[in-house]
Formats: C-alpha cells, structure tokens, sequence
C-alpha cells in the first residue's frame, strides 16, 4: 500500500500507462471493488469516512456534493446526468493536474468511473485546457483503452452500470475553469459564470443534474475504495484525510510537485526543495496560488491543510505554492499576478473588467517609483470594494485582489518606500 | 479557399459527438485552426454554415477563446509565459531575450513568417519555470535561459522529464 495513492504509481518519465501496464500495478481494483461489493450510498459513506474535500480550490466536502448530485437526480427524473471534470489550471503556480492527466490517465478514469456509479450520472466529461494537449491525448488513448475492456460503456464489468466518458479539449481562459462557466463552455456558450442558484446539481449542463469535480479530487478515489476509509484519513497529519499534491514554485532551490500528507508544513516542503535558493532568505509565500493571501517565515510551522491554512489568514486554495525570496519585491510579484487576473477577466462586470487593469496599472507605477500617495489610497479603495460581498458576479475578482489585500497589509512599509522611488527588497 | 471535404465530414461528425451543432461550434474553430493555421472571415463563415449556427454565434467564441487565433500566425506559435513563478525564476530576461532574438513583441510574427510570440500564464511548467509551450503539439520547454534559446527558436527544443 503506497502513501502516496497519488503519484505513487506514475512513471518516472511521465508517460503514460498502457492499461494492460496499469492493471499489473494493481490499478482496476477500486473500480472492481466499487461495482461488485458496495452501493453507490456505500461508497458516498466511505468518501465521506475519508474526509475527501474537493482539491479544486473551494474544499467542499466531496461526499456532500456527490449527495446533493443524486438528490437533484432524484428530483429530475430519468435522463441524462453529467459529471464534468475540471481539467483547465490555469492559476499562476498550478501544475499538479497537469502529471496526474498525463501520466495517470487510468487512474483518473477509474476515479471519474467509481464517482459516476455513486453519484448516479450517465456521461463523464473531461474538460482539459488547450495547452496540455499530451494530457488530453493521453486520456482520450485510455478511455478507448477502458471502452475496448469493457471499463467504460455499457454494463460495465457485469454490474448493470452504464456509462460514456469522453475527452473536451478546451481552447485558452482561465474563467473556462469555473464551475458555471465550465459547463457553460460545453454547452458552446461564451464561457462566462452562471448565476447559482440554480445549483448545477439541479440544474446543470443542458438544464440536467451536473457535478463539477477537480482531476485531483477524482484521482483520489480509487485507492480509498481500495485500501478503505481508515487507510485514507491515516494518511494525514491533520484531521483532513489523505495525502495533497502541492506544487512548490519560485525562489526554492528546486520547485518541484509534492505529494505528502495532507497538513505538511511550509517548513517540511521547503526541505524537500532544497531550500529557499542560492543562500537567500525567505521572504513570503502565497500557500494556495496566485489568489491566496501571503504567509511569512512566523507561519512556517502552520500545517497546510484547509482548516489550518484559514486559521493563519490564508487559504489552501491548489495548493500551489509560490514561495518569494529576500530578492523579490512583492509589488512587482502582485503587479504578475494583477496582470493575469486582468488579462483572464471575462468582462461581464465592471469592478473585474475595468477595475483589475486600473489596478494593475497602478501597480506598474509604483514599482517604477513613480507612484503616489494617493495611488496607494485607491489601491486600498479598490480592496474595499471588490471584497468578497457580491459586487463581482463570480469570485474572480475578489480573488484577484486577495495578494494585494494582503500585501498592503503585510508589507504597507514596502509600498511607502517605493514612493521614495526605491525597492527595499529588490528585484527576483 | 474554401474548407476540404474532409473537415467538412469532421464538423458534422463533431456536432454529433458534442451534443449538437452549438457545442460542437469551439472544435469546428479547433478543426478550421488546424488545417488553416488560423480562422478567417470566409472560414468562419463555412464553419458557421456546415453547423447550421449563425457567423454572429460562432465569432462570439472565436473572439473569446484566447488560443483561437483571428488572424494570421506563423508557422510556430511560442506560447512563452509571464506569470510569477516564471517571473520569479528569471522570466522577464529570457522574455527580453526572445523578443531581441526575434525582433517581435508579444502578439506580433516575425517577418519571414516563421514565428508568433503570445504571452500566456500560467502554462502548468511551474517547476520548470522559466518556460514556454511551442509548436502545435504545445510541447513544454525548459528551464530557459537567456543564453540557451537557439534550440527552442530552431525548433530543436524538446519537453523531456523535469
Ligand atoms: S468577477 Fe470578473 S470573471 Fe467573474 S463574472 Fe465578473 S467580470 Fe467575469
Ligand atoms: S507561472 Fe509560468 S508555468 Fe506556472
């Protein structure tokens, strides 16, 4: 039994599996298990007894979302259900779905499969950005793979269960990766959020019960059917099961994904990357991705799981972690991240559209040492209001303006010097 | 020149994959792109009327989509990215470098037609940063230096194992 029921079983050179070569690993076996020994109400109990939350960013809890998919499903009758899942990373500092499509494609067919039977849907959706075209060719060869064995289709290994799954290769935008958007997208609409309610579960895709699940979550799935709900929570250092893929970025010696317990600290990964780089200090680091607030050297310590990370002020978001060095300027590291929030907007209200390049390009001049006072103070204006209080129709925005929020809070003294048209940190 | 047969079958065939010819209006685009390189009016327009949707429709994801492209590109496409963990790693010397290289900005194609340079982030290569996705097949390049960019601008670079 690997601990790490991730990435355990990937390839060194990340290609991926033959089916034939992931079933001599042991892979097929939660599915087996899934469809032959338990209920789907089983399995929803043992993801629940896991404590799987949803690795997409929100960490809803994943048994509780499956619920509500098979309640709306009740309610709406015989036809087609959806599961989507969500393929398109786009937040600067992510790149654990990447591995998990390209070289363990099966494994995530497995988990989408097991997912679908406890859910109750019909059809699985993978929708994979444009730019990990290895990942969307890698799935699409396993799902034929799956089908020609009898993994996918109809009667599924004799158990009566049906289902189809195929491959939608995105095309650019990082609102793709939204929820409402997400299906908006499939349905050949401009990708652009949804009101909820309606909740997808309801009403989703083609006005159906849909679920939107993360590549990650999924990927989870089999080896806790597998090895149980006990073996899962084991895994982890906090009371939130299992093991989380965090991608470490930036001034560490060597970036790289890590799969550990779930609630290693900042301290633990920076380790295993060698160190903060090149004899440099730690200076901040954002533990979620780009919309996640900063922590400092005093959080080190902090378990980085969804609860603890709240705790700190922050939150665990992807698990991206973006780690800034002694070197880097945190008004230039937010002028990045402000660039792509603004570049990624969708345009359908006015604070994300035509607020976050005002931001951005305020930023820009005060990096330059050519801001204001008063630049700074509608910095903070703009914070106050794009808080998280339904100004914006979707959470983009109010993402968006989280490092800023948090480096104005962090680091003022930082800003006030740029006035001064000087950088105390420096340039990365 | 109008579209081949042969993409006109696969646009059928997409809009009963996709669940009707709406749905099916991103990989008509994806289809057209491939074959042309980029999407034209005329295109646009056959891709519109093999589906059955209006060109109003079909244009509404064409200019929404970032990686559909309304006009021309060259020959190799470098998707080179500018997010913070590039930017952190050294990304703005090598984004310095391959424009001076080039003599392009981002958006613009060289004058021999060879080469796009487009912005993006992030592109999933973080542990690699800085780095760029090139060519059609979006193969992942790096770690870049400013120094070391011959191979990717021959074409040479290869993704390989971080
Ligand atoms: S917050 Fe931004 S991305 Fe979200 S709906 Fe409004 S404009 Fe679109
Ligand atoms: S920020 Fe450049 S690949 Fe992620």
């Amino acid at each position: 039994m690997s601990d790490k029921p991730l990435t355990g079983r990937a390839r060194a050179d990340r290609q991926p599996h033959s089916l034939a070569a992931w079933r001599g690993l042991g892979g097929g076996a939660g599915l087996a298990l899934a469809l032959k020994r338990h209920s789907p109400e089983a399995i929803i109990a043992l993801i629940e007894a896991a404590g799987l939350r949803g690795r997409g960013g929100a960490g809803f809890p994943t048994a509780n979302k499956w619920r509500f998919m098979r309640a709306g499903a009740e309610r709406a009758g015989p036809g087609p259900r959806y599961l989507c899942v969500n393929g398109d990373e786009t937040e600067p500092g992510s790149f654990k779905d990447r591995l998990l499509m390209e070289a363990l494609p099966h494994q995530l067919i497995e988990g989408a499969t097991i997912a679908a039977y406890a859910m109750g849907a019909t059809e699985v959706i993978i929708l994979v950005r444009d730019e990990y075209r290895a990942a969307a060719a890698a799935l699409s060869r396993a799902i034929v793979e799956a089908e020609q064995l009898g993994l996918l289709g109809r009667d599924i290994l004799g158990s009566g269960f049906d289902l189809t799954m195929r491959v939608h290769a995105s095309a650019g935008r990082y609102i793709v990766g939204e929820e409402t958007a997400l299906i908006a997208a499939l349905e050949g609409e401009r990708p652009i959020p949804r009101h909820r309610p309606p909740y997808p579960a309801v009403s989703g895709l083609w006005g159906r019960p849909t679920t939107v699940n993360n590549v990650e979550t999924l990927s989870a799935v089999p080896s806790i059917v597998e090895h149980g709900a006990e073996w899962y929570q084991g895994l982890s250092h906090t009371n939130e099961g299992g093991t989380k893929l965090y991608g470490v970025s930036g001034c560490v010696a060597r970036p790289q994904l890590i799969e550990a317990p779930m609630g290693t600290t900042a301290r633990e990964l920076f380790e295993l990357c060698g160190g903060i780089r090149e004899g440099r200090a730690l200076f901040a680091f954002q533990p979620g991705g780009g919309a996640t607030a900063f922590l400092e050297a005093a959080d080190l310590d902090v378990p980085l799981d969804f609860a603890h990370t709240k705790k700190a002020g922050s939150s665990l978001g992807t698990g991206a972690v973006i780690v800034l060095d002694d070197h880097a300027c945190p008004v230039a590291a937010i002028g990045r991240h402000m660039r792509f929030y603004a570049r990624e907007s969708c345009g359908l209200c006015t604070p994300c559209r035509d607020g976050l390049p005002w931001v951005a390009k305020l930023l820009d001049t005060i990096e330059a040492g050519h801001g204001t006072r008063a630049d700074i103070d509608l910095l903070h204006t703009h914070v106050q209001l794009s808080g998280p209080s339904g100004r914006s129709y979707c959470d983009l925005n109010t993402g968006a303006l989280t490092p800023l929020r948090s480096g104005l809070e962090r680091f003022g003294d930082i800003f006030a010097a740029h006035l001064q048209g000087s950088c105390p940190v420096g340039r990365a | 020149m109008s579209l081949s047969p042969a993409i006109r079958t696969a646009i059928a065939q997409a809009a009963a994959n996709h669940g009707g010819p709406k749905a099916a209006m991103l990989e008509a685009l994806k289809l057209v792109q491939e074959a042309e390189g980029w999407v034209s009016d005329a295109h646009l327009k056959e891709a519109a009327e093999a589906l059955g949707v209006t060109t109003a429709e079909i244009d509404s994801l064409a200019t929404f989509y970032s990686q559909i492209f309304r006009s021309p590109v060259g020959d190799t496409v470098i998707l080179l990215c500018d997010g913070l963990s590039c930017y952190l790693c050294g990304g703005d010397a090598v984004r310095d470098a391959v424009m001076s290289k080039l003599g392009i900005g981002f958006g613009e194609t060289t004058a021999d037609g060879k080469f796009t340079l487009i912005n993006i982030c992030c592109v999933g290569g973080c542990d690699r940063a800085p780095v760029a996705l090139v060519g059609p097949e979006r193969k992942l390049v790096g770690p870049l230096t400013p120094d070391d960019l011959d191979a990717l601008i021959d074409g040479k670079a290869v993704g390989g194992t971080p």
